[in-house]
C-alpha cells in the first residue's frame, strides 16, 4: 500500500493532510447557498445539537450578509468554525437535509458555516461583548470546546471568569485530538483568539488544578466552577507487554501528531486496536504518516462497530486494512513491539467469545490503542458531594450542567461520557445559564 | 420533419429565430457569424443619427446564483457610421440571400426618413422595422419611445415611410404606454405591414447599496434604462396576445421578449407572434443557443404533428378569455404524493401564512396533509413543490356543469351584498385571528432555534 510517503516538511504534511473541508471560495458560497430549500422546521436545525438556525445563516450568505450568518452560527455555538469543519456533518445536518430524500446531495452546511466564520474571525469584525459587570466570579477548569464556551456565554451574562488551563493552548481535543485533516491548528487557534478578544476572559495556561488545595483556592476565590476537564489518557487494557516501546495510545499519538506534525514518528506496520471513530482517526493519520501498513483490529464484526461509517470509509479510502472479530491477548516483543497475538472472537447472543485454539501473532512495530479514554475520577473525588455515575461520568443536569454539589457545574465529556465538539458546546452553553440562575438567584434570595 | 421556414409579412427567412436589434447585431461580423451558426435572421442594430455612448452601460437583475434574469442597457443606438452599417448589410446579404436581413431605423425629419429608408433598401434589406420603443437617451431628442407613446405621431412617421418602402415594414412597438393596442391600431393605420413587440421596459435594475447610486452607474450616477430577459417574458407574451385578440390590428407579429429557450419561442407563437426576436440570451450564452431553440422546436412541432410555424401561430389565443368567460364550477384541489414527498413543508408554511391555510401537520411524520374542504384550488402548494410531479392540482368537479360571471351577471344571478348566500367567501373557512398567535412555537421557528427556558438549580 503506502498511499502516501511519509511527510518530511510542513508542505508535505499539509499536503498528506489535506483537509477534508476546505474553505470555500465566495464564488462557490453563493452557488451552494442557493440550493437551499428554506425548509420549515427544518431537519437540519434539529439535527444540530447546538440548534444552529441552518436555513437562515445560509439565506443569509446567500443574499450577502456573512456576518450576519457568522452572528447567527455564534449566537448558537461559540465554536462555530470548528464544528463546521470537525461536526460529523454526514450523520447531523447534512444527514438530514431533505435533499438527500431526493438522491440529491445534501447542502454542504459545514463548510458553508466555516466560510461565514472565516470571514468574521480573518477580518477580526467582532459580534460580541462582555455583559455589564454583574460582580460575580466563576472559576472555568478546561479550556476545550466546554470550558471556552461557558466562558463566552457567562462573559455575556456579566460574569468575571477565570480559565485554568493544564496545556500551553485553548481548545481542548479540537487543537489535541481531532484529525489534523479536519482542521489545522492556525485555524483552531485563530477562533480561540478571536472569542478571547471579544470576551475578555483569562486564560491561565500550563496551570493544572489537580489537588484538593487546588480546588479549595478556587472555591474561596470564586462563586461557581464550572468542570470541563474532559477524559484522560487511553485507558489500559490490562495486557501483557502493554508497556513494550511503540505500544502508545491513540490519544497520545494524536496529541504528539497535532503537536509535532511531520515529526511525527509512526511505525512501518501500525495495528491500531479499537473500533470508534478515534480509531478509525489513528489509522487514517498512520497510513497519512507513511506507514506501510496499517492494520484496523476490532474484537467485533465490521457493522458492530461504534464508528461513523463515513470515517471508516475515509479509513479504508487511504488503505487501512480492517481484521474483525479478533482480540488482542499479548503485546509480543523484546522491548520493542514486534506483533500483537490475537484470539479469533465470535459474537454469539450478543456476547463476543473467544474461539479457543485460534490464537495467531499479527507482526508489527506500533501498536495504537484506541479504546476509549479513562474518566478522571481520583480528581472528581477531591470535590466534596460531588457524584459520578457508574461509568465515572459526572452525574449532572443536563438543564443546567448543575451537579450534585451545588456550587459545581460540568458539561462535556467529563459528564456526556465522551461526545463530539458541538455537544460540549451546545452543553456548556446551557450550563452557562444555569449557572447564571444560580448566581443571581442565590443572590437575591441571600 | 416540420418546416420552421417563414414568410413573414413578405420577409423570408429558413427559421423564426431572428436576433433583435440589439448589440448582437452592431455590425457584419456578428450577423455573419450568428447566421453561420443557424440564425434564421437578424434585425441590424438601429441606423439614425450621429449618438454618442456612455461607459457602463448594462444592468443585471440577479437571482441567487443565476445570472441575468433581467437585463437593462443605457446604450444607444448604432454609433457606426451609416455608410460602414450600410456596407455591411450588402455584404451579409451576398452572403446569406436566404437569411433575412432586417434594417431597424430611427431619425426625425420626413425627408430624413425617406433617405434613410432607401439607404436601406439600396443595401438590399429584406425589411425595415422603425424603431418606437428605445426608452432613453433618444426619447429626449424626440425619437424612440417618444413617438411609440404618440399614436398619432406613429402614425404619421409610418406615412411617411410607407411614402417611399418597396419592401416590408415592421412597427416597434414600445411597451411603456397603457394600452398597447393603440400604438398598434396607430401602426396599422399608417399602412406598416407588420409589428413587432415588445422593445425596452423602463427600469431601475437596483441600486449600489454604497455608492447610493442606480446601475449601470456612470461616474457615480445613473439613469433609467430599458429592461429585458427572461424576466420581462410574462409582460411581453401579455402584449402580444393583446394585438393579436384585437380585431382591428390584425398584423403579423414578431415576438420579442425573454426569449431564451425553444420553449418561450413556442408560446410566443402559440400566443399569436409568426416570428420571435431574441437579444439578451444572446448576450448572455453567445450564438450558440441557436442549437438548443431550433432543435426543441422541430421536436415539439413533429411530436405535436405541427407541419409549418403558420401552423401553430395562435393556437393558445382561443383560450385566453376575459376572467368572466372563465367556468365558475370548475373545482380542483390539491394532492401530496406521499412517496416524491421529501418533507421540506414549504407546501405547508406556503398555505398557512400566504394562501388559504388548507394543509396542516402531523405528529410523527413530516409529510403535510391537505385539508381538502378549506383548499380553494389556488395552486401555491403545488408551485412552491421542490419536487417534480410531488403536489398535483387534482379535478374535483364532475365536469358536467359550466357557469361564467358573465352569464350570471345574464340571468341575474350574482351576490349584491356580502351577507348573499351566493357570495364567493362567505362560507370559506378561515381560522379565529388569535388562533394564530403561538400556533407554531413547538416547531423550531428560523430565528430563535433554541431559547434556553427558565432552569431551576439547586441553591
Amino acid at each position: 500500500m503506502a498511499e502516501y510517503a511519509t511527510p518530511t516538511t510542513e508542505q508535505e504534511f499539509a499536503e498528506n493532510f489535506a483537509q477534508l473541508k476546505p474553505l470555500m471560495s465566495n464564488s462557490e458560497a453563493l452557488l451552494e447557498s442557493s440550493r437551499c430549500l428554506f425548509c420549515f422546521d427544518a431537519p437540519c436545525i434539529k439535527a444540530c445539537p447546538s440548534g444552529i438556525d441552518i436555513p437562515l445563516f445560509i439565506r443569509q450568505i446567500n443574499s450577502g450578509n456573512a456576518t450576519g450568518a457568522a452572528r447567527t452560527i455564534y449566537e448558537a455555538n461559540y465554536f462555530g468554525n470548528a464544528c463546521g469543519k470537525v461536526c460529523p456533518t454526514e450523520v447531523l445536518c447534512e444527514g438530514s437535509c431533505v435533499y438527500t430524500a431526493t438522491g440529491a446531495k445534501p447542502i454542504e452546511i459545514g463548510r458553508l458555516q466555516s466560510h461565514a466564520t472565516r470571514q468574521v474571525i480573518d477580518q477580526g469584525k467582532h459580534l460580541f461583548q462582555p455583559g455589564a459587570p454583574t460582580g460575580f466570579r466563576v472559576a472555568v477548569i478546561g479550556a476545550g470546546p466546554a470550558g471556552i464556551s461557558c466562558a463566552c456565554e457567562l462573559r455575556k451574562l456579566g460574569h468575571e471568569v477565570e480559565v485554568f488551563e493544564a496545556k500551553s493552548k485553548p481548545s481542548g481535543l479540537t487543537l489535541y485530538g481531532v484529525a489534523p485533516y479536519k482542521i489545522t491548528n492556525e485555524e483552531t487557534l485563530a477562533e480561540m483568539a478571536y472569542l478571547e478578544a471579544q470576551f475578555g476572559f483569562r486564560v491561565h495556561y500550563n496551570h493544572a488544578i489537580s489537588t484538593r488545595p487546588d480546588l479549595e483556592k478556587l472555591e474561596q476565590a470564586y462563586d461557581v466552577i464550572f468542570l470541563g476537564i474532559g477524559l484522560g489518557h487511553t485507558s489500559s487494557l490490562g495486557l501483557p507487554g502493554e508497556d513494550r516501546e511503540n505500544c502508545v495510545g491513540a490519544v497520545e499519538f494524536i496529541e504528539q501528531l497535532r503537536i509535532r506534525q511531520e515529526q511525527t514518528t509512526v511505525g512501518r506496520k501500525v495495528i491500531v486496536l479499537g473500533g470508534g471513530n478515534t480509531a478509525m482517526d489513528a489509522a487514517s493519520e498512520s497510513a497519512r504518516l507513511g506507514a506501510e501498513k496499517v492494520v484496523l483490529a476490532y474484537r467485533r464484526g465490521k457493522e458492530e462497530m461504534g464508528a461513523y461509517e463515513f470515517e471508516y470509509d475515509l479509513a479504508k479510502g487511504v488503505g487501512v486494512q480492517g481484521l474483525f472479530n479478533v482480540a488482542p491477548l499479548e503485546i509480543v516483543g523484546n522491548g520493542k513491539v514486534e506483533g500483537v497475538k490475537f484470539v479469533r472472537t465470535a459474537t454469539l447472543n450478543g456476547q463476543v467469545q473467544t474461539v479457543p485454539g485460534s490464537e495467531f501473532v499479527e507482526a508489527c512495530d506500533m501498536v495504537i490503542k484506541a479504546t476509549g479514554q479513562a474518566k478522571q475520577t481520583s480528581f472528581l473525588s477531591l470535590i466534596p458531594e460531588l457524584q459520578v455515575d457508574g461509568k465515572g461520568r459526572i452525574v449532572f443536569n443536563p438543564n443546567t450542567g448543575q451537579t450534585t454539589n451545588p456550587r459545581y457545574f460540568a458539561s462535556g465529556d467529563a459528564a456526556n461520557g465522551g461526545a463530539e465538539v458541538v455537544n460540549a458546546a451546545a452543553e456548556a452553553k446551557a450550563a452557562a445559564h444555569g449557572i447564571h440562575q444560580y448566581l443571581t438567584k442565590s443572590h437575591l434570595s441571600s | 420533419m416540420p418546416d420552421l421556414s417563414i414568410n413573414f409579412a413578405g420577409i423570408k427567412s429558413p427559421n423564426p429565430f431572428w436576433l433583435a436589434s440589439a448589440p448582437p447585431t452592431n455590425s457584419g461580423y456578428q450577423v455573419m457569424k450568428a447566421f453561420d451558426a443557424g440564425w434564421g435572421g437578424a434585425v441590424w442594430k438601429t441606423l439614425g443619427v450621429p449618438v454618442v455612448n456612455v461607459s457602463s452601460r448594462y444592468g443585471s437583475v440577479d437571482y441567487r446564483d443565476k445570472r441575468m434574469m433581467g437585463f437593462n442597457n443605457i446604450e444607444l443606438i448604432s454609433d457606426r457610421p451609416l455608410a460602414d452599417n450600410l456596407r455591411e448589410i450588402e455584404e451579409v446579404k451576398k452572403r446569406f440571400p436566404h437569411h433575412a436581413v432586417i434594417a431597424s431605423l430611427m431619425v426625425q425629419s420626413r425627408q430624413e426618413w425617406h433617405d434613410i429608408v432607401r439607404d436601406a433598401e439600396n443595401a438590399g434589406s429584406d425589411g425595415i422595422e422603425l424603431n418606437f420603443g428605445c426608452p432613453h437617451g433618444m426619447c429626449e431628442r424626440g425619437m424612440g419611445s417618444a413617438v411609440g407613446q404618440e399614436p398619432e405621431v406613429l402614425q404619421t412617421i409610418v406615412e411617411w415611410v410607407m411614402e417611399v418602402a418597396r419592401i416590408p415594414v415592421i412597427v416597434k412597438l414600445t411597451p411603456n404606454i397603457s394600452d398597447i393596442t393603440e400604438p398598434a391600431m396607430a401602426a396599422r393605420r399608417g399602412g406598416a405591414n407588420a409589428i413587432s413587440l415588445i422593445n425596452t421596459i423602463q427600469s431601475i435594475v437596483g441600486v449600489d447599496l454604497d455608492l447610493f447610486a442606480p446601475y449601470p452607474i456612470v461616474d457615480g450616477k445613473g439613469s433609467n434604462g430599458g429592461y429585458c430577459g427572461p424576466a420581462v417574458k410574462p409582460i411581453a407574451l401579455n402584449m402580444v396576445k393583446n394585438c393579436a385578440q384585437h380585431p382591428d390590428v390584425r398584423l403579423p407579429i414578431s415576438g420579442i421578449g425573454g426569449i431564451e429557450t425553444w420553449r418561450d419561442a413556442v408560446e410566443h407563437i402559440l400566443l399569436g407572434a409568426s416570428s420571435v426576436q431574441v437579444c439578451t440570451a444572446a448576450m448572455h450564452y453567445g450564438f450558440g443557443i441557436i442549437r438548443e431553440m431550433t432543435s426543441g422546436l422541430e421536436q415539439y412541432m413533429s411530436e405535436k404533428g405541427f407541419r409549418t410555424i403558420d401552423d401553430m401561430v395562435g393556437r393558445a389565443l382561443p383560450n385566453v378569455k376575459h376572467w368572466e368567460d372563465l367556468n365558475l364550477k370548475y373545482k380542483v384541489t390539491a394532492h401530496i404524493n406521499p412517496d416524491k414527498c421529501i418533507g421540506c413543508q414549504l407546501c405547508y408554511t406556503a398555505c398557512e401564512d400566504g394562501a388559504h391555510q388548507a394543509i396542516k401537520l402531523n405528529a410523527g411524520t413530516r409529510i403535510p396533509e391537505i385539508i381538502d374542504e378549506n383548499c380553494v384550488g389556488c395552486n401555491l402548494c403545488s408551485l412552491v413543490c421542490p419536487v417534480e410531479q410531488c403536489i398535483t392540482m387534482e379535478r374535483r368537479d364532475d365536469g358536467t356543469q359550466h357557469q361564467t360571471w358573465k352569464e350570471r351577471t345574464a340571468a341575474d344571478d350574482i351576490p349584491v351584498t356580502f351577507n348573499d348566500e351566493r357570495a364567493g367567501g362567505l362560507h370559506h373557512w378561515v381560522p379565529e385571528p388569535a388562533a394564530a398567535l403561538g400556533k407554531e412555537k413547538h416547531k423550531t421557528l428560523p430565528g430563535k432555534a433554541r431559547q434556553y427556558q427558565e432552569v431551576v438549580v439547586t441553591e
